[in-house]
């Protein structure tokens, strides 16, 4: 076995361990697109954004101090404009208008076996899928 | 004390995602790419991060209020939906084009250069347009 299959394994664990804290001690849905959405088109608001902020902020900070400390491995991004801008646009409209991600969806909504989150999860796993199909095998953009 | 909790929680996800390999877009590509080289750590991310978040969801029922809350969430909606269908292809598109999604697109900021910071700019940008874009869209149907 490959041992990025257990960092994956582990790195897992820790996600799953800060989404059950979440749920636990604050009683909510760890999602990033609905925890960062909210923020930015002002439908959070009071101590409901600044909770949702203060999250943000450990999720940018923390990883943050650890690359400073130890380095960090590259993201290995496209370098092509076009694809990041339409990436990013398709990521913030479509998690948005489904409400939820692979966080929302998928770790916290698979675990409790909603509906919505199995269903949101094989379609964006689809397209993610037929997404390479078409970008990199056959446009060769990516 | 809630935004302390939610702010480790936020920390705890960070590095998770980090470890993980989720920040690396190769290993996300690597996994939706069936007919490439393909890597199923993602597979192990998610069974990983999936159990103790169903421990968790369990012990909602044995409690009646979250520690520093005043009720859980409520049970998941039945009904599913164009929109949930719709908005997912649309996210898994985008997902698949840069190997990015809202959670290690936040997390790698300080090291994923400027296409990191441009990736997060369009994101919110498409996250701000959405409710307008919704509202239109519902009256024209």
């Amino acid at each position: 076995m490959e041992i990025q299959y257990l960092y994956g394994l582990l790195g897992g664990l820790i996600i799953g361990a800060a989404g059950a804290l979440y749920l636990l001690v604050n009683g909510r849905i760890m999602g990033a697109s609905g925890i960062l959405g909210s923020v930015v088109d002002g439908s959070a608001a009071g101590d409901d954004r600044t909770e949702k902020l203060a999250f943000i902020g450990g999720l940018v900070g923390a990883p943050a101090l650890v690359a400073l400390v130890f380095g960090a491995n590259p993201t290995n991004l496209s370098s092509n404009i076009a694809v990041i801008v339409a990436a990013g646009l398709l990521v913030g409209i479509g998690t948005r208008i489904a409400n939820g991600c692979t966080s929302g969806h998928g770790v916290c909504g698979i675990s409790r076996l909603s509906l919505r989150g199995i269903v949101a999860t094989v379609f964006y796993l689809l397209a993610g899928g037929i997404s390479m199909v078409l970008f990199r095998h056959i446009l060769g953009v990516i | 004390m809630r935004s302390v909790v939610a702010a480790l929680a936020g920390a705890l996800f960070g590095l998770g995602l980090m470890l993980s390999g989720m920040t690396d877009t190769n290993r996300v590509q690597g996994w939706l790419d069936i007919f490439g080289a393909w890597d199923p750590t993602l597979a192990f991310v998610l069974g990983g991060a999936i159990l103790p978040m169903a421990v968790a969801w369990r012990l909602t029922r044995a409690t009646a209020t979250p520690a520093l809350g005043t009720a859980f969430p409520p049970p998941p909606e039945p009904k599913l939906g164009r929109n949930l269908v719709i908005g997912s292809t649309l996210f898994g598109a985008g997902w698949g084009l840069a190997g990015l999604c809202p959670g290690p697109a936040m997390a790698s900021l300080a090291w994923g250069g400027w296409g990191g910071a441009l990736f997060l700019l369009a994101m919110v940008a498409g996250m701000v347009a959405t409710p307008p874009l919704r509202r239109r869209f519902s009256s024209l149907a």
